[in-house]
């Protein structure tokens, strides 16, 4: 096929050469005296400003007995301060055309507005208002844990997928908080108190943990000024040590099964990988190795073309569907996910040979040329694709500052990816995708049908509410 | 002291004209309707084409509009799926399908560089104008949407979805899941596929929407290229209407869940009716506001019942639903409902007040440069203005169109459109003599 071949080489060299880089976007930096850090990027196709302001702390913060009062308390961030009543916050937003809303991750709590552009002050004076000025009180606090329950009944305790997922990463990290789901554990919201939130908003909501995220058709130093006016009078919070509990060594495979009620079985494999660490510090000659995991990844899902979709869903037939998931970016080591749904006639057993051959052919053959290249187109143009969003180019900002990287390393991403070599993604395969490494977790479906399928201690985390 | 920034704003709220993106509009020769947009930013596009293809048109072989669509790119003009996804994806190019009720599509998303991009249009032409529905393929999505139908039965918000569809709908195509039954799918053979494809991949059944960097001239081009390659034949016949729901109804099913999931609602509004505006922005104000509207204050604000509590009209062909929903822990199930029932009612019988109607046209106004802030929210408008044959001024008049509401025809519109005796509502979850097993 060396006709092919020289196609697919004209086509990979006009996509190096003729895609622009990041060069357009710059970000502007400021940090304020009470150790607020601004980052503005300009966009201006449409009159449309988004401000996120992220904040360090979130699921892996926590510790036993208070998981789930990171995002509990992002709840009742909508809930009041002396100067703006519960559901002003929302009622203001809505009122100016806005959007509004939050999310918590193991790693940071964010929270943003989209507004018509010349509406950005409104969205500085009501996030500086209840970055030090929450109104905790215990009578929003007692209906808005509820919620939260309901929340986590419906994300995690009726979806099999998402409740084998919380399984598995409980299992695979023994002393690393990501072992703790972000929603928190249903025992620990229901004794959650007042006091708590309160404990924890003193320690984590401060200017000098915060990074303000601003993506639109600004002015950067219009910007600046604005965040100088309304966060400046901020007093910094006291400096946080962070105690950093780090995974201990695995020493062989874990295994698992999860019986939920469902009509599916399912697998997950998770291999213990390496994160980008940052520049400053750790810098060593494996530095390239996030990087080949990530091109990996999409050798194996990045597309219809991947290796999981044309060998294991067509080819062998063995997956109706599955999918690989590697975290590049995140405060401590990650995973790396291998998962799927058996096909008709096929068993979890089945799915998981066909997954580990996968693993065995990236340690010991290298991945072809043509597959590299295609990673790499990929990822070049979804560079530019991922500008169609203003939301998500302040997302990759904030994701990067909060887990202590730096913005700047999206700019240098893409050449990363596009530096990894063949060698590289065997060298990983060997290295991180080893059994040693790894935790397997089967979903065992109970029947729908039987109503003794119902999880008790589902009903007893319901009852035990206040 | 300060002036508080945010009272400067509401009261010297300022409604400043906003340019709307300009969509051009044409037939190429084979028949085709485009629908174009020039977006010259970023150096991509998107194009998709829409057929009149979706599962309303699966008649007696339930699912086979899906299996059809989702069969194009397994094999065409002799490649496999392998080749074919290859060829999309080492150009960076992103090949996707989609079906719904009514319509079937395919999308393309490509940079701009003409190479690229040429190379991505001769693949996307192949895929539509010679597939070759391969046997061991349709195998293979058979036995996935087989997967998908089980899928659905493990998830109490699916199956709470099509109870209450089948309900709303009785004997209407919506009333019908776009992935079938077991014992339709199968049933389905190749020859029914072929010919599902012959008589709806049409060029009179079809419509091209491209939003992004290529110039107009250009975009013809793309248009006609594409459009020549689809199937001749006519414009597929009419679907009936949606009957008038005559009694209310109550639907339980067991499911071992964690909470009751609860649907309420009835056949609503079909796109392009009169009264979709007052409709729109009424139910903005009952449930449609995300975290400001009196579903979320009364459910969730201020008992804490659900963590989403919501209601929406889906403007479809025909009179899609209107449809108000939440979960809650079962125990509570009944409560939430009557909660619910009774702010619906309510609503339909007072109407919003003054206060209300002004900050939802504040909300919905001010919002308008959020709609189009990207391609892929331009593109979806134009897909639903070229589809449904709105006015091609739909985004620029939609501001005049909301400011125009007023509360007696949102009371006016709500009291003929939804009857509160009449509603379907669906529970799923552990019925209430289990529930205290504890």
């Amino acid at each position: 096929m060396k006709h092919y071949w020289l196609k697919m080489e004209a086509i990979f060299l006009v996509l190096v050469l003729i895609i622009p880089g990041n060069t357009l976007a710059r970000v502007y930096e400021y940090e304020l005296d009470n150790g607020l850090k601004l980052l503005v990027k300009e966009d201006h196709r449409a009159p449309v400003v988004v401000t996120q302001v992220w904040y360090k702390v979130g699921g892996s913060y926590e510790y036993d007995g208070v998981t789930g009062i990171s995002h509990a308390l992002e709840h009742m961030m909508f809930k009041g301060t002396e100067k703006f009543p519960p559901g002003e916050f929302s009622r203001i937003i809505s009122e100016n055309g806005g959007r509004d809303n939050a999310f918590t991750g193991p790693d940071y709590t964010s929270y943003f507005q989209t507004l018509e552009k010349t509406r950005l002050p409104i969205s500085f004076e009501l996030e500086a208002d209840r970055m030090r000025h929450l109104k905790l009180s215990n009578e929003e606090f007692i209906k808005e844990i509820e919620v939260v329950k309901e929340e986590r009944r419906w994300r995690t305790e009726d979806n099999p997928q998402s409740f084998l997922y919380e399984t598995a990463k409980a299992t695979a990290f023994q002393t690393s908080p990501y072992r703790f789901p972000v929603v928190g554990w249903m025992q620990d919201l229901s004794s959650m108190t007042i006091n708590d939130l309160s404990s924890w908003y003193k320690k984590w909501y401060a200017p000098n943990n915060a990074t303000v995220v601003v993506v639109g058709d600004v002015d950067p130093n219009y910007v600046y000024a604005l965040a100088y006016e309304y966060f400046s009078p901020l007093p910094a919070g006291e400096p946080i040590k962070i105690n950093e509990h780090k995974e201990v060594p695995q020493q062989g495979t874990k295994r698992i099964t999860v019986k939920r009620p469902a009509e599916l079985p399912s697998i997950m494999m998770a291999y213990k990988t390496p994160v980008i660490k940052p520049q400053d510090k750790h810098q060593t000659e494996y530095d390239w190795e996030p990087y080949a995991l990530e091109v990996l990844a999409g050798i194996l899902d990045g597309g219809n073309s991947a290796r999981i979709a044309s060998r294991l869903v067509r080819g062998n037939e063995v997956a109706a569907g599955a999918s690989a998931s590697y975290q590049i970016a995140s405060r401590l080591d990650n995973l790396f996910t291998l998962s799927g749904i058996p096909a008709e006639g096929k068993s979890i057993q089945e799915l998981e040979v066909a997954f580990r051959n996968e693993i065995l052919d990236l340690q010991t053959h290298l991945v072809s040329n043509e597959e590299l290249q295609r990673v790499k187109a990929q990822v070049i143009s979804a560079d530019v694709y991922e500008k169609d969003s203003v939301f998500y180019q302040a997302m990759i900002i904030g994701i990067l500052e909060t887990v202590g990287l730096s913005w700047d390393l999206a700019d240098a991403y893409v050449d990363r990816i596009k530096s990894v070599t063949n060698e590289q993604v065997l060298a990983v395969a060997k290295k991180y995708l080893i059994d040693d490494r790894l935790t397997v977790a089967d979903l065992y479906p109970l029947s729908t049908k039987d109503k003794s399928s119902k999880i008790r201690s589902t009903i007893k985390g319901n009852t035990r509410a206040h | 002291m300060r002036i508080s920034t945010i009272f400067f704003f509401i009261i010297f709220y300022v409604n400043t004209a906003l340019a709307s993106p300009n969509i051009e509009y044409w037939t190429t020769g084979a028949g085709a309707e485009v629908y174009y947009v020039h977006a010259p930013e970023l150096p991509m596009v998107d194009i998709q084409i829409v057929f009149d293809a979706g599962s309303s048109r699966d008649e007696d072989t339930l699912g086979i509009a899906m299996l059809t669509n989702s069969l194009l790119a397994d094999g065409a003009g002799g490649d496999d799926a392998d080749k074919i996804s290859n060829d999309f994806e080492s150009l960076g190019a992103i090949y996707a399908t989609d079906i719904s009720y009514d319509s079937a599509s395919l999308q393309l998303r490509s940079l701009t560089e003409s190479g690229l991009l040429k190379s991505a249009i001769i693949n996307l032409k192949k895929v539509l104008s010679s597939p070759d529905f391969p046997t061991d393929a349709l195998e293979r999505r058979r036995s996935q949407m087989l997967i998908g139908i089980k899928a659905k039965q493990q998830s109490p918000a699916a199956i709470a979805k099509d109870a209450f569809m089948k309900a709303t709908y009785q004997s209407h195509p919506y009333a019908k899941p776009s992935e079938g039954t077991e014992t339709s799918v199968k049933a389905i053979k190749r020859k029914d596929i072929v010919s599902f494809y012959k008589k709806h991949y049409t060029a009179k059944n079809s419509m091209i929407a491209i939003v992004g960097a290529v110039s107009h001239e250009l975009a013809k081009q793309i248009s006609e290229d594409i459009s020549a390659a689809f199937q001749d034949g006519e414009k597929a016949s009419s679907i009936r209407a949606v009957e008038k729901l005559e009694e209310p109804q109550s639907i339980f099913i067991e499911y071992p869940s964690a909470q009751t999931h609860i649907l309420v609602g009835q056949p609503g509004v079909k796109r392009g009716d009169s009264d979709y505006f007052p409709l729109y922005v009424g139910n903005h104000i009952l449930g449609g506001g995300g975290m400001v509207s009196r579903l979320f204050e009364e459910i969730r604000e201020k008992r804490g019942l659900s963590y989403s509590a919501y209601s929406y009209f889906s403007p479809m062909l025909f009179k899609g639903p209107f449809t108000a929903g939440l979960q809650t822990k079962t125990d509570q199930a009944d409560e939430a409902l009557s909660v619910l029932l009774e702010n619906i009612k309510n609503y339909i019988a007072q109407g919003p007040t003054e206060e209300e109607l002004i900050a939802a046209k504040k909300n919905i106004t001010g919002g308008y440069p959020l709609r189009i802030d990207s391609n892929s929210k331009i593109l979806n408008y134009v897909v639903v203005i070229g589809y449904y044959k709105l006015p091609l001024d739909y985004l620029e008049t939609f501001n005049n169109n909301v400011e125009a509401v007023t509360i007696e025809s949102i009371k006016d519109a709500f009291k003929r459109r939804l009857s509160p005796d009449k509603l379907v509502m669906v529970k799923v979850g552990v019925s209430s003599n289990k529930k205290s097993e504890d």
